[in-house]
């Protein structure tokens, strides 16, 4: 199990492939991926479609294990890790924020926050008040016993931050947390991302948005199931940096 | 660790939440169940009722008794010149010493001799069946003294005119029990009432209880001396002469175990002594063990027809969770992100299922206590609903939603979280 604070890294990937086959044809999803992710950092990692943006996503989520090489999260090798000991993983050491929310609807916004805490076995009133505490931290203290229907895609959003902070991960990892948003929501969002990444939260973050992607420290580009390039600050236009 | 009770009470309180969330597809989905277990309850708090009075009626004969009863052949019933023959049927007093003399599991014989004749006190009448018989018989059918005493050996020696009446006989002549020291005229002869007995006497299906509504119980030898044994009465026209020395033996055993092969061996010894077939042997035991082997079998028929429908109610509890599962993709997919273990969403849904097929259950128990309290309400039909049947159909219930939801509650747990945080 990773001990905090052990190494400098969050994420460290080595010589990661991902093959798929499809009948004889194989496909590359991820084609030799070497990367390091520090803690503090805070990732976006950008490409086409079809380029393995998804494919390290579920491999960094420990959602799904690399056909080779390996993925150490916090110096511990999860990258041949069977089921329960990856849902594991994901329970003590990941934190989810999704494009589509992902919240579940018959609970209210508390439980919903809770819910990592739930299957951490935690008891009622810490998981309570572990809830309200988050729940201040995004701003919706005043929400706790509402529906996630009954809120907007920004507060659904902020909820989903919430609960992913709620296990206190090691990294947040977040898939487009921003498109199903319109623009001024998409910007409180990222700053709410940008002041847990100034607390010290490492955040890694899909998202084909150059807009958003810039406000990450360092960014990663994906093409064909290879690293195309890492960058560190993105200027203020969009498609400058490409070189 | 599969089941932590933190989480156990909340996947519980989860279940209950989401099926409220659709009230009216659980309340569907159960009723299947729920008519099941109504109706198995139903019919077996009937059928426990119907055979818990015959068993009852059949106690009442003694389960250690073997009644052997006079008969008139059926010879003599349809010949047509009975106007002029006397029948000569029954028991005889020799009857008695062979049997108590050759068969040595015979505890005790008491000899009944009975008589119809109208009992006189004051004003009122009434239509008595005076039994004669001898202390024993108030061992033999047991029935609670009421007042005074009963027949003791001292009155057959002396041949008294004493008689012990039933309840039911006393209200109907004097309306009151301060009956014990006052006479009463039965037929020509004047008897001291002596006692007075509760009666049971009902005719239950074929078997008859050894007493009546309204019994005279006196001596035998005291009805011997002013009866005799021929019987003359008028009846429609017809004059009607029997000669019948016993009407009734009832036969004591040691040992329950032994009643039917000492019936076999009277059966055995009155055939020698009785040329036509006068007498029927009768075993309650026999009765009582048959009356039960009939029980068992509606029993086995019931849990039949109750196993059918409960399985027609677990394939309904089985298709909706299934639907469930489908429906409820993404959440899993969700819980599986955030880091639920496949056994962990298992649980989910299994305890989903059964608080379904609990509250069936219960909704199930609630019909089957309504339906005979209505029956024994409008029918006035006995109805025993008795305790191992509720936590049976509990307990077959709450094993229908473990056996039909384990399926989808694997299906469940088996999607990939991938897919299914995909799913739309």
């Amino acid at each position: 199990m990773p001990q905090s604070n052990s190494s400098q890294y969050a994420v460290r990937f080595e010589d990661i492939y991902k093959i798929y086959r499809m009948g004889t044809t194989e496909v590359r999803a991820l084609d030799g991926v070497s990367a390091n992710f520090s803690k503090g950092s805070f990732w976006a990692i950008m490409g086409p479609s079809g380029s393995g943006k998804s494919t390290m996503l579920n491999l960094l989520g420990c959602l799904d294990r690399p056909t080779s090489g390996k993925y150490f999260l916090d110096d511990q090798d999860v990258s041949t890790l069977n089921d329960d000991d990856l849902s594991d993983i994901r329970l003590k050491y990941l934190g989810f924020i999704f494009q589509s929310f992902n919240l579940i609807p018959q609970l209210t916004v508390e439980e919903n926050i809770a819910l990592p805490l739930y299957y951490l076995g935690w008891p009622n009133q810490q998981r309570e008040a572990r809830a309200r505490e988050l729940a201040a931290l995004v701003g919706l203290e005043d929400r706790l016993r509402h529906r996630p229907a009954e809120l907007s895609g920004g507060q659904q959003q902020r909820v989903a931050i919430a609960r992913a902070l709620s296990n206190d991960p090691v990294f947040l990892l977040a898939d487009e947390p921003t498109g199903n948003l319109d623009t001024a929501t998409s910007i409180e969002i990222i700053e709410l991302l940008k002041k847990l990444n100034h607390e010290g939260k490492t955040i890694i973050m899909v998202t084909h948005e150059p807009d958003i992607a810039r406000h990450a420290t360092s960014q990663l580009f994906m093409r064909d199931g290879k690293i195309q390039k890492i960058t560190h600050g993105l200027p203020d236009t969009p498609g400058a940096t490409s070189a | 660790m599969f089941i932590h009770p933190v989480r156990f009470f909340r996947d519980i309180q989860l279940g209950i939440k989401n099926l409220m969330l659709h009230k009216l597809r659980s309340l569907l989905t159960m009723l299947g169940l729920v008519f099941g277990v109504g109706s198995v309850i139903a019919m077996l708090a009937v059928g426990e009722g119907a055979s818990a009075e015959a068993l009852n009626q059949i106690r009442k004969l003694g389960s250690r008794n073997i009644i052997v009863s006079a008969q008139k052949p059926s010879e003599e019933q349809s010949s047509a010149n009975t106007r002029i023959r006397i029948s000569i049927y029954g028991l005889l007093y020799d009857d008695v010493q062979r049997i108590a003399e050759t068969i040595p599991t015979v505890n005790r014989i008491v000899p009944v001799k009975s008589i119809q004749n109208t009992g006189r006190m004051g004003k009122r009448t009434l239509d008595m069946r005076i039994v004669g018989t001898n202390s024993a018989w108030f061992d033999l059918v047991d029935r609670p003294v009421i007042a005074g005493r009963v027949i003791s050996p001292r009155d057959e020696f002396d041949k008294s005119n004493v008689a012990v009446l039933t309840e039911h006989g006393t209200r109907r002549l004097m309306a009151t029990e301060s009956v014990v020291g006052e006479s009463i005229r039965i037929g020509a002869n004047y008897y001291e009432i002596i006692g007075v007995v509760r009666s049971e006497g009902a005719t239950e299906g074929s078997m008859q209880t050894p007493d009546q509504q309204t019994d005279a119980y006196i001596p035998l030898s005291t009805a011997r001396e002013h009866y005799g044994d021929l019987f003359s009465q008028m009846k429609s026209g017809t004059f009607i002469r029997e000669l019948v020395e016993l009407h009734q033996l009832i036969i004591e055993v040691d040992k329950e175990e032994n009643v039917e092969a000492t019936a076999e061996a009277v059966e055995r010894m009155l055939e020698i002594f009785h040329k036509k077939k006068d007498y029927n042997v009768s075993v309650p035991l026999a009765l009582l063990r048959q009356a039960e082997a009939t029980k068992r079998t509606f029993n086995i028929v019931l849990g039949s027809i109750a196993g059918i429908s409960l399985l027609v109610g677990g394939i309904g509890i089985m298709n909706i969770m299934l639907a469930s599962v489908t429906e409820r993709t993404r959440e899993i997919g969700i819980r599986r992100a955030i880091g639920a273990k496949q056994r962990q969403i298992v649980a989910q849904f299994l305890i989903e299922t059964v608080v379904l097929s609990f509250s069936g259950g219960l909704i199930g128990i609630g019909l089957g206590l309504l339906i005979p309290w209505i029956i024994t309400q409008v029918v006035k039909m006995p109805t025993v609903v008795s305790l191992y049947s509720l936590t049976l159909s509990l307990g077959i219930s709450v094993s229908v939603g473990i056996i039909f939801g384990i399926y989808p509650a694997m299906r469940a747990a088996r999607l990939d979280p991938i897919e299914a945080l995909r799913h739309e």
